[in-house]
Parts: C-alpha cells; structure tokens; sequence
C-alpha cells in the first residue's frame, strides 16, 4: 500500500482538469464574453460612439487619474509598512499588521462613509473645511482618498509574508559590508521583494480603478466632473443604455486584460534575462 | 540593474494621465457654472432644457452659463446635499427631501415652496400600471391587482421616493373603495403581499419588470412608463391608467445659501422661473411630465388622459406627517410587511 499522493490515476486526473476548465469557462470566459459582445451587438460605430462622449472621456480620464495618484502612494506606502514590520522588531507589530489588514474586512460602504463622517459638511473637519473652501468630498480629492483607502493593502499583503520568509540576513550582510541603509534598500531589498511588489501593484491597480463602492459614497455623481469609470456604467445601464454602459465596461475590462499581459510579459522578459544569472 | 529603470518608468508612465488631465480641463465648463441635484428619472429633461436655458440667458444678459449635473434616488442626494455637495439648485422627487435639507442644514429658508408658482413645481406627474403588451392579465384598475396569481412589482418605500407615490395611491384606492383607514390598510397588505421583487429605487423596479421579465404589473411614474414603452422597444409594454391615483408635484428650489457663496443667486432664480415658460414646459412635455401650463397642457392632452387625483396635502396632511405615518420605522409599511 504505498501509493504515491501526486499519481492520481489518469481518470481522475482528466476528471479534475475538465471541471477545473468548465469552472473557468462557465464563470469567467463566459461572462467576459458576454461583456465584449454586447458592446459590440450594435456595430463598431456605436460602441466608439458611447465611449468618446465627453460624459465618458471624462470618466476615463478621473479612473487613470485616481489610478495614477493612488497606485503609486500605495507602493510607497506598501513598501515602507512592510520593511518596518519585517526587518525592524517593535512593540504593536501584530496590531500594525491587524490595521493594514482593515480595508480588506470593511465594507466598501463603510469606508466610503468614514471619509463622509470627515469631510462632510456635518463631519468632523467639514465647517473648518468649508470655511476655507477647501473641496474633499463630492470632489476627486474624496475620490482618491477612498480609493487610497481602498487599495492600501494590496502591496503590503503581497510583500509582508515574502519578506518575512526571506528573514534579515541579507540586509545585515549588505550593512556589515559597508552599505548604506539606502544601498540596502536599492541593491539587495529591491531585487528580492520585485516579483511580489509587482504583482501587488498590479492588483492594487486593477481595484483601484475598479472600485465601486466606496467611491460611490464619496462622489456626488456629478457627470464629467465626479463620475468613475464604474459609475458611469452603473448610470448608463439605469438609462437603458446597455450598448453604452456594455462599451464602457469592456473598456475596463480591457484595462484589466492589459494589466494581466504587461504582467505575463514582464514576468517572461525577466525569466529570460535573469535565467542562469540568479539563483 | 533592468528591475530600477522598470520601476523608474513604470512611475513616470503613470504621471503622463495625471498631467495630461491637468492640462486638459473641462471644455464643456466656461463662465458661470450652476449645479443641479437632481433625482433619477429626469436626466433627459434637463438635457433638453438646460442648453435652452443657457441660449436664453446669453441673449438677455451675454453671460455663458454651463451645468453640473448629478442624478440618483432622490433621498439619496438629499442627504448628499446635507453632507456638503455643493448644489445651486435641487430638483428632486418629492418636497419632503427638500424640507429635510431646509431643516438640517439651514441653507434654504423653511418656506422654500412659497418662493415659486404652484408649489415650486413646475410639472406634476402619476403614477400609473406599466403590463405587457396587449394586457393579457385583463388589469383594468386597482382592484385588478389583487387577483390571485398577479405578481405586482414596485419599489421598496423605505428607500424609494417613487416607491412612496405607489404607497400612498394604492391607499387613496383602498380608502376610496373601503370607506376606511382599516380598509385601506387591508387593501395595500394584501398588494404587497403579492409583490415578488422590492428593488431600492424606481429605475431598479423598471429594470425587473422590462428586462428581467418578473411580474405581471409595474406601478411606476407614468413618465418612467412612457419612457420603458418608448425606449425598451415598442410594442413591448401597454400603460393602462386606474380609475384614481395621486397627484406627484416634483418640486425645485434654489439652495440659497450656496447660491449667495457662488454669486449665482441671479443666475439660479431665473432658471428655476424658465421651467415655468411655454417653451420649457413644452420640453416637460415631450419628456412625458404633465406641464403645468394650461394652454402646453391642451396641445398635449391626448398624452395624458384624466383621472382622479389626490393631492399629498389633502388626502394625508402633507410630506411630513404622510411620512411619520406611513414609511418611518414602525409605520403602517412595517406594520403591513411584518405580517406575512
């Protein structure tokens, strides 16, 4: 009786491998499809036409706007929470890494609603705010916090458990050497960590421009002014304009689809480069 | 090392859309700016008029006036209103979420509705049964509703402004075919009873009547009808209109206190008062909204047939107490939804 676990017999493996690939056609392939084609039910024109209205270009401009903004404060902010959490001992690490985990287990709502209990003109900071005409929410600053928010952990989760795992022994190394914390970071922290930061920045990306919820509460919905991307689609579907509303959800969807393939790419490029010069 | 440059471009490549809308702007705003708070259904509307208007305000004064427009339920953008967004003017579904900002947050006076014609509602509307096409249920009225096996689709009150409208002309039926408060309150248990879906707004119910294909009858704003029969396929739909219903008065309102902030107090009153004109009232027309204007009204009076309408105020002593009676928590609707 000595069966080995990973030799399952060719029937069950067949058996597993169809179900795991109708799984993926019945709830991804198809639903993406369906998306695609009925943007294009009407033609091609009408599809370009629902997504050059200015209503649209301005919900694709604020999405890559708040995308911009956000992705790259996460990474930094990503970065810096997981380098201190696991290279550095302190009291409260467990709670630092409870917190980074909130976003994660709020509620979109909720979130949305903490930056209104703020910056809304009954919140906390709003008749400060109002006083100095300053313009947080119903406006993108809102926006982009929520998002921020919304997105925080995505780097920090990736990176934490693989730096965790990789222990300090090579930064402490490259410091009795003579580096510099700086050098450190750039020269031996950097290179270990890339795959993951990679892969949390790309996830960060796609929610921070997929993100419904949160920045719902926060927008006003003011059309080419406060509207995202997912919100101009839930708005156009409640205008019976599906062939619009279809148009400007494979747009994101295509987005996403880009992301994924600059990520296979990437990940190929480097393979090929480093194959041999790493360990 | 390649990973340092990838990073270095991969930042700067995402500051090129961040610039690029720096610079870009909005072409569409120029000069004075007025926002409009508005609810759901009335978005084509205020396509069609507010270019009117500013073509109108150009002429007399040479000023450009552009909009702002933003739409959802309307207590929805009450309470954004109340949170800070910045609106000149709302025009939302019923004046109860007019009054809940003027209490809140002060910025419009108490008596807001004296400040323009007809109780600041420059059209009205009903509320109406949306059947599929040829009527093969046979629903004529009311009564019609309760037959067994008629699924009714209609929002959820708590939520829904126009889910309100249903409510309180469902009752205005009960009272009138009962005789009393207790027949009406039997008649609307055993309607809602037969509802399958309570979406949260007006425009969610339409979408599971006309798309989803759920239920046998919407009770809907005869304007959101009109438009489900125009725009999700002639020949789909059929409006039947009941013997009684009540009288829906949309109301507008210059939030005066933003106004004065924007120094667009001017600008704001006379677009209000141009809703009241013969040719904006004919916008409200084509737009399926019955205008107020008795001679528009005339030109248009195949659209709309008559019927008997109550008004809020006389059948229920207005928003407020129709409000603390009927929708807040433990009314008449949590009284007749616990029984099931």
């Amino acid at each position: 009786m000595n069966r080995n676990p990973v030799s399952e017999s060719r029937f069950a493996r067949a058996a597993l491998i169809t179900i795991a690939l109708l799984f993926l056609a019945l709830f991804i392939l198809l639903p993406l499809f369906a998306v695609f084609s009925e943007a294009l039910k009407e033609g091609f024109d009408d599809f370009a036409e629902a997504v050059s209205t200015p209503d649209a270009l301005a919900a694709i401009r604020l999405t890559l706007i708040v995308a911009a903004i956000s992705v790259p404060l996460n990474m930094v902010f990503g970065v810096a929470a997981s380098w201190a959490i696991t290279k550095f001992d302190f009291r409260g690490k467990g709670f630092l890494i409870t917190l980074i985990d909130l976003p994660f287990s709020v509620s979109p709502v909720v979130s949305g609603l903490i930056f209104v209990l703020l910056f809304g003109a009954n919140g906390y900071l709003g008749p400060w705010l109002a006083e100095h005409d300053v313009r947080i929410i119903f406006a993108v600053p809102g926006i982009v916090l929520a998002t921020v928010f919304i997105t925080f952990p995505f780097v920090a989760r990736e990176l934490i458990p693989l730096m965790m795992e990789q222990g300090k022994e090579d930064e402490e190394a490259a410091i009795s050497l003579g580096a510099s914390g700086w050098q450190t970071f750039w020269h031996v922290t950097l290179p270990n960590i890339r795959w993951a930061l990679l892969y949390g920045v790309l996830l960060c990306n796609a929610r921070a421009m997929g993100e419904f919820g949160a920045v719902s509460v926060v927008s006003g919905h003011i059309r080419g002014i406060t509207n995202t991307m997912p919100l101009h689609v839930e708005i156009l579907y409640n205008e019976y304009d599906f062939v619009g509303a279809f148009a400007v959800a494979s747009l994101l969807a295509g987005l996403a689809l880009v992301t994924l393939v600059i990520k296979t790419v990437l990940e190929w490029r480097f393979n090929l480069h480093h194959a041999g010069a790493r360990h | 090392m390649n990973f340092h440059k990838l990073i270095a471009a991969g930042l700067a490549l995402a500051m090129v859309p961040a610039l690029a809308a720096c610079s870009g702007g909005n072409d569409a705003e120029a000069g004075t700016v007025i926002t409009n708070v508005s609810y759901d259904p009335t978005r084509e509307l205020y396509q069609a008029i507010n270019p009117a208007f500013a073509a109108d305000w150009k002429a007399k004064t040479g000023e450009t006036v552009s909009f702002r427009m933003s739409h959802g339920g309307s207590g929805k953008q009450s309470r954004s209103v109340i949170d800070g967004l910045d609106a000149d003017v709302v025009t939302l579904a019923l004046a109860y979420d007019i009054d809940v900002i003027a209490e809140r947050t002060k910025r419009l006076p108490a008596q807001w509705q004296a400040a323009l014609p007809d109780n600041s509602s420059p059209y009205t509307s009903t509320i109406v049964f949306l059947v599929r096409k040829g009527n093969p249920k046979g629903i004529r009225d009311w009564a019609d509703l309760l037959k067994p096996g008629i699924q009714v689709v209609t929002p959820n009150p708590k939520t829904s402004g126009g889910a309100r409208w249903n409510f309180l002309a469902a009752w205005a039926y009960g009272k009138k075919a009962g005789g009393s408060d207790a027949a009406a309150e039997q008649y609307v248990r055993q309607l809602y009873a037969q509802v399958p879906v309570l979406d949260s707004g007006a425009r969610g119910s339409t979408t599971t009547f006309a798309e989803r294909g759920i239920g046998d009858v919407l009770i809907a704003w005869e304007n959101e009808a009109f438009l489900a029969v125009n725009e999700l396929g002639e020949g789909k739909f059929d409006i039947v209109v009941p013997s009684i219903s009540v009288l829906a008065e949309p109301p507008v309102a210059v939030v005066t206190e933003n106004a004065k902030k924007h120094g667009t107090e001017a600008v704001v009153q006379a677009y209000l008062e141009y809703l009241y004109t013969p040719e904006a009232q004919t916008a409200i027309a084509r737009n399926y909204y019955r205008p107020r204007n008795p001679e528009v009204a005339a030109q248009f009076k195949d659209q709309f047939p008559e019927l008997e309408l109550v008004t809020i105020d006389s059948a229920f002593g207005g928003w407020t107490a129709a409000q603390k009676r009927f929708f807040d928590d433990g009314g008449v609707f949590d009284r007749i939804s616990a029984r099931k």
